[in-house]
């Protein structure tokens, strides 16, 4: 049952090198990858990653605005009662905001360094820790 | 031992049985295969055979001669220096050009300018798309109030003034053209740039708004409005740097630049006008990556492409229309946020070869190029090794430098073969605009990126630091740009004031005009001009046409 | 108007029974126990897209659901691309050229991967768009890069099919040529700013005139909407139409049961009046297509399977 991840490229910014890499590497991994495209809101990011149902958003942002952009699709999350997806980011992001993106719940953020075997990792490692491991277990032994 | 099939001489295969044998019996090679950053195989070793198909006369030649690989001019930094122009942008127009004048008074020649990512993308500061993103990532500009203020005390005669501006480029000009008038500037002795290459945004910056053919148009115009009316100024800088920073070869990086100059040239002489009527204030923009060799030979190699291309396909006959100048700046994605001091080295390096490979003009990014925008400080640094290369390396005394190299000639003539085979792909598809509706250039960029990421990841190019010589315990702390947070608001109370003082009427009225010009084949720019005189907004014009022109969704390739 | 929640029951729905966690039952009670509203008898109109990869399919789709939309009807999109081969994951890229559509609550749109090997539809694809339609859809539009196989199964759910091309694919049309009259309810040449789009459309028409239905052929450029609004009164007529392919539907899963139990008086079958008045029935909305395919195959002296 494949890992199911959205990579969301918000705000206006149009650098998607990194999230064009890593969709392609998380594919060649064995993962479903839903590219949401450029220019996405937040409220865009959040009714894709209902619909698609993903295990993680994964979302790439080097413009700097990831203060602004990570509590809106939180607390948009939040309002809607999803609590078994997880969010992740990547890209330019200072390390003194970390901690305070994983405060409102934001599960990890990979930095540029990170290899994408540590991304492929680490996904792997949210899904068994949020649960939706559980779903995968549950119907590959009920088969 | 890697068996020679190459151009060996004799000699050189006597070398390798006699000499290299014996020891790398006893101390083999690191590695069979060396490769560029940019992918193509060095061989161990040049000699003149392996540039037998160069010839002095024809490919090599003199400055300032056709076909003018080894610069421009023929005197080059001879007679003066390439202009040091680092780029400045964030907040309001007020706090860039605080940052303007310490660079001219830190001995800065030319002025170049970041915009705010709304700006780039034609949203107005108090648009809801522009929220958390105004005056971050570069200046916001909203109208030519702003302008004024951007450029406020600078002699717009004497110093050339770049703007880094795409989707929305023909309006900034619009701007900067009243911004000159209502400070007392004659138009004709402006000199400066607009990057204004829509081209290469569908291929790799992904700044747009409307799609690639009515965005042509708006490119023509003004390159054609600037050929009749601004005799020294340079409508296009046809960028490499974004596609390069996008993941693709050096060999892809001059070859779709070129490309996409080659279809700017086409859409103008469509037009009617002459080659030679604008050809001359055509510029480029490449990056200067950290493989020397090879960056000094590509920029070597656009220049005698470009000169074949201008006077073999298009005929022109000035040479102004045939050399190719150029702007540079070091590599961005070269630089580690890892340990950033060492990216000092890295900047001097690129710009060493930027010098090597005869550029007009050089942005050298600052240490904190990973972490964040431009600090003053880490400009500062940046600034001193462009004077340092200028003033004590002295290279600047001879031109082309490196011309001869056994290597550097095999490089640059096998980038130029490159950009023909290119080239005649291109054409066969059906030209540039048609590969880029076709995604052809963006699955060349996609696969070339991930080719690199692959090899990177493989060991075959390591990053000091990063995956050798990582010290985890390093964490020297480097003072950041700070984001004036408050800085937005500022700005949405400037828009508040031009919304208010300014006449309605006037502006739906001028509006209105835009639209309808832009409905026929007329030249947009005057109308722009006269919109942006009464107050006009660059989101508000950039809206109107939207209708008139759609909108561009991309087809992502991986 | 489809509220938040529905968009979030439906998608767990559907990962459900794509993980086959539960089958379309289990799904389906599951759905419902979250206050899914249960529906009467007029179903959601299935509308299969396939074609050839890079023939605008996505965007055209776009296109199609700014249609629905603007006459008031809510849309839900299922789009599949291929699974990789070798290391069975997949990029899903397709709703990029739709995301104006993001922000809108009536409308849903669920990529799946095809998972399988033989690059068919995959199974989950049809409850896909039965759960879709359970949730209160007014038009479920199936989108498939189809090539050879996979169009055969996207009749299996379809009611409408709608293929497209583009001018001078050269062995695209050759592709087209392989069955694909046979369930093509439409024909569209996109791109048709391009050269060679009326001789497509030409060769296209000579084909369709060999068979015995009438199937249109139409000129889109979906990038700027040209040709759209002619599209939509083809399928809106389709879709009230007697002969869809919900019949051809039934016939298809028929011979393909009976194909392995090796009954060839299977096709002799659908001459009989009971077999008729069933057709019939389905025709006039009376039985769902997979009441009617339980009907026939018992029938048939066959066991009605989960379908």
């Amino acid at each position: 049952m494949p890992i199911k991840v959205l990579v969301a490229k918000p705000g206006l910014d149009g650098h998607d090198r990194g999230a064009k890499i890593v969709a392609r590497a998380l594919r060649d991994a064995g993962m479903e990858v839903v590219y949401t495209g450029l220019h996405q809101t937040p409220e865009m990011i959040v009714n894709a990653a209902i619909q698609e149902d993903v295990d993680v958003v994964g979302v790439s942002i080097l413009s700097g605005a990831h203060m602004t952009i990570f509590p809106k699709i939180m607390t948009m999350l939040s309002e809607r009662e999803v609590d078994d997806i997880a969010v992740v980011g990547g890209g330019v992001i200072q390390a003194d905001d970390i901690p305070k993106l994983k405060a409102i719940g934001v599960r990890e953020i990979f930095n540029a360094e990170a290899s994408t075997q540590d991304l492929i990792d680490g996904i792997e490692r949210i899904v068994a820790e949020t649960g939706r491991d559980r779903t995968r277990r549950e119907a590959a032994s009920s088969r | 031992m890697q068996t020679i099939e190459t151009t060996s001489s004799d000699e050189q295969r006597r070398w390798e049985q006699l000499t290299l044998l014996p020891f790398t019996e006893r101390r083999p090679e690191a590695r069979e295969v060396f490769r560029t950053q940019g992918g193509a195989a060095l061989e161990r070793v040049y000699t003149p055979t392996h540039i037998a198909d160069v010839d002095f006369d024809r490919d090599i030649g003199f400055p300032g001669q056709f076909p003018y690989t080894r610069g421009p001019y023929p005197t080059m930094y001879r007679a003066q220096p390439w202009t040091m122009r680092q780029i400045a942008g964030f907040g309001t127009a007020d706090d860039t050009n605080e940052r303007f004048r310490f660079l001219i008074a830190q001995g800065q020649t030319g002025i170049s300018t970041d915009f705010d990512m709304p700006t780039l993308m034609g949203y107005d500061s108090d648009d809801e798309r522009s929220e958390g993103e105004v005056g971050r990532e570069g200046v916001a500009i909203d109208s030519v109030d702003d302008m004024l203020d951007l450029y406020a005390g600078i002699d717009l005669e004497k110093i050339s003034v770049s703007m880094t501006i795409n989707p929305s480029a023909w309006i900034l000009l619009a701007m900067y053209l009243v911004t000159a008038d209502e400070r007392g500037f004659d138009r004709k002795k402006l000199s400066g740039t607009i990057q204004n290459d829509i081209i290469k945004e569908y291929v790799a910056q992904k700044e747009w708004v409307y799609p690639p053919r009515p965005a042509m148009r708006l490119v023509r115009d003004s390159i054609t409005y600037s050929a009749e009316h601004l005799p020294r100024y340079n409508p296009v800088n046809v960028s490499g740097y974004h596609s390069r920073e996008a993941g693709s070869t050096a060999i892809q990086e001059v070859a779709f630049t070129l490309a996409a100059g080659i279809a700017y040239v086409e859409e103008v002489v469509k037009a009617g006008i002459d080659v030679d009527d604008f050809a001359p204030r055509l510029s480029f923009f490449f990056v200067s990556q950290i493989d020397f060799l090879e960056e000094v030979a590509k920029f070597r190699a656009a220049r005698r492409v470009w000169a074949r291309v201008m006077k073999e396909r298009f005929g022109a006959k000035k040479p102004e229309s045939m050399r190719l100048r150029f702007h540079c700046q070091t590599a961005g994605v070269s630089c580690t946020a890892r340990e950033p001091l060492n990216n000092i080295a890295r900047t001097a390096i690129e710009a060493l070869a930027a010098v090597c490979g005869g550029a007009q003009s050089l942005h050298t990014n600052g240490y904190d190029e990973a972490l964040s925008i431009p600090s003053e400080p880490a400009m500062k640094i940046a600034l001193r090794t462009q004077q340092i290369i200028a003033e004590e390396v002295g290279i600047v005394g001879t031109i082309d430098p490196l011309a001869g190299s056994y290597a550097l000639e095999r490089l640059t003539t096998d980038i130029e073969k490159a950009c023909f085979d290119y080239f005649a792909e291109i054409d066969k598809r059906g030209g540039t605009i048609k590969c880029i509706e076709d995604n052809f250039l963006q699955m060349e960029l996609a696969d070339a990126a991930y080719d690199l990421h692959k090899r990177k990841e493989a060991g075959e190019r390591h990053v000091v630091t990063v995956t050798k010589y990582r010290d985890e315990s390093a964490n020297p702390h480097v003072e950041l740009h700070h984001v004036d947070e408050a800085a937005s608001g500022r700005q949405l109370a400037r828009l508040a004031k031009t919304k208010a003082t300014r006449d309605a009427a006037a502006v739906a009225k001028a509006l209105d005009e835009v639209v309808r010009v832009a409905k026929t084949d007329e030249n947009i720019m005057p109308a722009t001009i006269a919109a942006v005189k009464v107050r006009a907004t660059g989101g508000e014009i950039i809206k109107a046409l939207r209708p008139v022109f759609g909108t561009y969704v991309e087809t992502p390739v991986f | 108007m489809i509220g938040h929640r529905v968009h979030r029951d439906l998608a767990r729905a559907i990962s459900a029974v794509e993980n086959g966690v539960t089958d379309f039952r289990g799904a389906l009670a599951q759905f419902a126990a979250f206050g899914g509203p249960v529906r009467g008898a007029r179903r959601a109109d299935v509308i299969g897209i396939t074609g050839p990869p890079g023939a605008g399919k996505s965007t055209l789709v776009d296109r199609l659901i700014e249609g629905f939309r603007s006459d008031g009807e809510t849309v839900a999109v299922i789009a599949v691309d291929p699974s990789s081969p070798f290391t069975h994951g997949a990029v899903l890229g397709d709703r990029v050229r739709m995301q104006r559509h993001a922000g809108d609550a009536g409308v849903f749109i669920r990529s799946m991967a095809s998972r399988s090997a033989g690059g068919g539809l995959a199974p989950a694809t049809r409850d896909a768009v039965r759960l879709a339609d359970e949730a209160g859809f007014d038009v479920v539009i199936v989108e498939t890069v189809g090539v050879g196989q996979v169009e055969l199964e996207v009749v299996a759910v379809a009611d409408v099919i709608v293929v497209v091309t583009v001018p001078a694919l050269g062995d695209g049309v050759q592709a087209i040529k392989a069955g694909l009259t046979e369930i093509a309810d439409v024909f569209v040449v996109n791109m048709a700013d391009r050269p060679g789009a009326n001789a497509s459309a030409v060769d296209l028409k000579h084909m369709v005139r060999e068979g015995k239905r009438e199937i249109p052929v139409l000129q889109t450029i979906a990038q700027d909407g040209t040709g759209v609004a002619e599209l939509l009164a083809v399928l809106e007529a389709k879709r009230n139409g007697e002969d869809t392919n919900a019949v051809r539907a039934v016939r298809f899963e028929i011979v393909r049961r009976a194909r392995d139990e090796a009954v060839r008086g299977a096709l002799a079958l659908l001459d009989t009046p009971d077999a008729a008045a069933v057709l019939d029935r389905l025709r006039d909305r009376e039985l769902t297509r997979n009441d009617a395919i339980d009907a026939l195959v018992l029938m048939l002296g066959g066991t009605v399977n989960a379908h």
